[in-house]
């Protein structure tokens, strides 16, 4: 398709996407398994799997729970921490795809946040750093940061010192207020915002008389958040004027459409990543189909 | 991996928890006794990851445990109904490296990988001794097909309803070569201890993807850890870690 004519370009931090596209941390690996059900070059980009500094197996099992349209996980962070994601996982995938990427960066300290984005700097292939203080599946890090607009604020300004590349803050939904955390990043220096990360829940087994998850709670996703996710985009969308990555329960070129009518730059494509291997590339090929019937020419033109 | 469409031709049920559903559509991804397919269901958003029983070219049998919502709205299948089947994930057994008598060790809802081994095996003209496991007689199924393939059959139950009264590790043959097990963990573990030669352990554990993405199935085994849906869901005796536990 000729530039000029790409009706799904879009633009992030001042770097052009292809489409809005982009499947969600810890639902596509590092991105080179995808590859070998189809060219993954069609995305938009790719938020790769969280990483921390140290290699991380995660909580104990069940991490895995089903819920109504969608489902719980108490994964935590399972990752092989930054020195094999540079030397083994990041050129697997530059081997397969082309365009800029997002990092994915977690911590359990301020100086974790810093040291494993400034590991980053220089990367090839790096488009954005996106900063999770969001996880609901560790103690003592991740979504401790992301409750406060204090924390938030601070882990923003500290991974900025560090790194040339645009710094997108990835924010949770357990808050009370989430157009304070969001603004107090902008405040902070972050490059952009996206939300939302998934929504603390719990099951519990009537056989067993015990919660599914061995870790007792985990993080709803899935259809059933969207629309807390447009809720929550919006806000802050009409909040701050840094750029909105808008996830949640994205499962349709509707609800990339919707994300974007409030107020979302990009999206990310969650958990329909786990039920269907291809959900983004039917989203991607369907989205122009969806514009003509709602007479929208180019994405951009939805950009408030 | 491949998602196609299955269309249900029969269903049948084996034992008071037990169906037996025989699709057809596209098996040409199913490359090994110990893989596994995933089906979507109408009104569940997860997939139900479930072992291949037996693949005849276009014919895919699945046997399995109704315990759920899930699993119980497959058991109610019929003729003509269609399903959403990703196809070819996880690994599957090695049977190269079975020996000249292996034995095949499965426990209720374990067994039916186990006859697509059986049948492979004895296709190659190897004996096999299967040792399956079952809560009680009325549990028993299968048994006669694993016979018919040519196996030496030796069922256990808990209760001594049929068969040897208590669980697979009572009934193991002498001088074997090779072992293949599926079952509950607590059988496996025991399979761990009771077995003197090398072998391989089908896992199962609640799963997110089937294919590897989200993490959900991970296991930490002596070269690090691994995800049970596309590392495994086969692990051999010696990449486990329960000698430590």
């Amino acid at each position: 398709m000729e530039r000029q004519t790409n009706r799904l370009e879009t633009e992030l931090c001042g770097i052009r996407l292809d489409n809005p596209v982009i499947p969600a941390s810890g639902t596509f690996g590092f991105g080179y398994e995808f590859a070998e059900l189809y060219d993954i070059n069609i995305l938009g980009s790719i938020s790769l799997k969280g990483t921390t500094a140290e290699p991380r197996f995660g909580n104990p099992t069940p991490r895995i729970a089903e819920t109504p349209a969608g489902m719980l996980n108490s994964v935590g962070l399972q990752n092989p921490g930054i020195d094999r994601v540079i030397t083994e996982e990041l050129p697997k995938l530059r081997a397969v795809f082309s365009k800029p990427v997002m990092a994915n960066v977690s911590g359990f300290s301020v100086e974790e946040y810093k040291s494993v984005c400034a590991r980053l700097e220089g990367l090839p292939g790096i488009g954005w750093i996106e900063v999770n203080v969001s996880c609901p599946n560790v103690h003592g890090g991740g979504m401790a940061f992301g409750t406060t607009p204090e924390g938030a604020a601070s882990v923003a300004a500290a991974v900025k010192e560090v790194t040339s590349l645009p710094v997108i803050m990835k924010l949770s939904p357990n808050v009370t207020d989430i157009v304070s955390v969001a603004r107090a990043c902008e405040d902070a220096g972050a490059d952009g915002i996206s939300l939302i990360n998934t929504l603390l829940g719990m099951r519990i087994d009537l056989k067993t008389r015990r919660p599914v998850l061995a870790n007792v709670f985990g993080g709803l996703s899935g259809p059933a958040v969207l629309p807390v996710a447009l809720r929550m985009v919006w806000q802050v969308s009409h909040a701050v004027k840094i750029p909105v990555v808008g996830m949640g329960g994205i499962s349709s070129p509707e609800d990339v459409i919707e994300m974007m009518l409030a107020g979302a730059s990009a999206v990310e494509v969650g958990a329909a990543n786990l039920t269907d291997p291809f959900a983004c590339k039917k989203i991607i090929e369907g989205l122009p189909a969806v514009m003509d019937r709602y007479g929208i020419k180019t994405l951009s033109e939805l950009k408030k | 991996m491949k998602d196609s469409e299955f269309r249900v031709i029969s269903t049948e049920k084996l034992t008071p928890t037990v169906y037996r559903t025989v699709f057809s559509g596209d098996t040409s991804e199913i490359k090994a006794p110990g893989q596994f397919v995933n089906v979507r269901l109408d009104g569940f958003f997860l997939r139900r990851p479930i072992s291949v029983c037996d693949i005849e070219k276009d014919r895919l049998t699945l046997v399995y445990r109704a315990v759920g919502k899930g699993t119980g709205l497959l058991s109610r299948s019929g003729p003509g109904d269609r399903f959403d089947i990703l196809t070819g994930l996880g690994n599957g057994y090695s049977l190269s490296v079975a020996g000249d008598r292996p034995m095949l060790i499965g426990g209720g809802a374990g067994v039916p990988p186990l006859f697509f081994a059986a049948k492979k095996l004895r296709e190659k003209g190897v004996p096999v001794t299967a040792v399956l496991g079952f809560s009680d007689a009325a549990e028993v199924f299968m048994a006669e097909e694993f016979r018919a393939l040519g196996c030496e059959v030796r069922i256990t139950t808990v209760d001594g309803s049929a068969g040897v009264r208590g669980f697979v590790t009572d009934a193991l043959p002498e001088g074997y070569t090779y072992f293949y097990a599926c079952g509950p963990l607590p059988m496996l573990k025991a399979v761990f201890r009771a077995t003197a030669t090398d072998g391989e352990f089908s896992l199962e554990e609640r799963m997110g993807c089937g294919f590897g993405a989200c993490m959900g199935c991970s296991i930490m085994t002596a070269s690090g850890p691994k995800r049970i849906c596309r590392d495994g869901p086969v692990f051999k005796k010696s990449e486990l870690l329960w000698d430590r536990e």
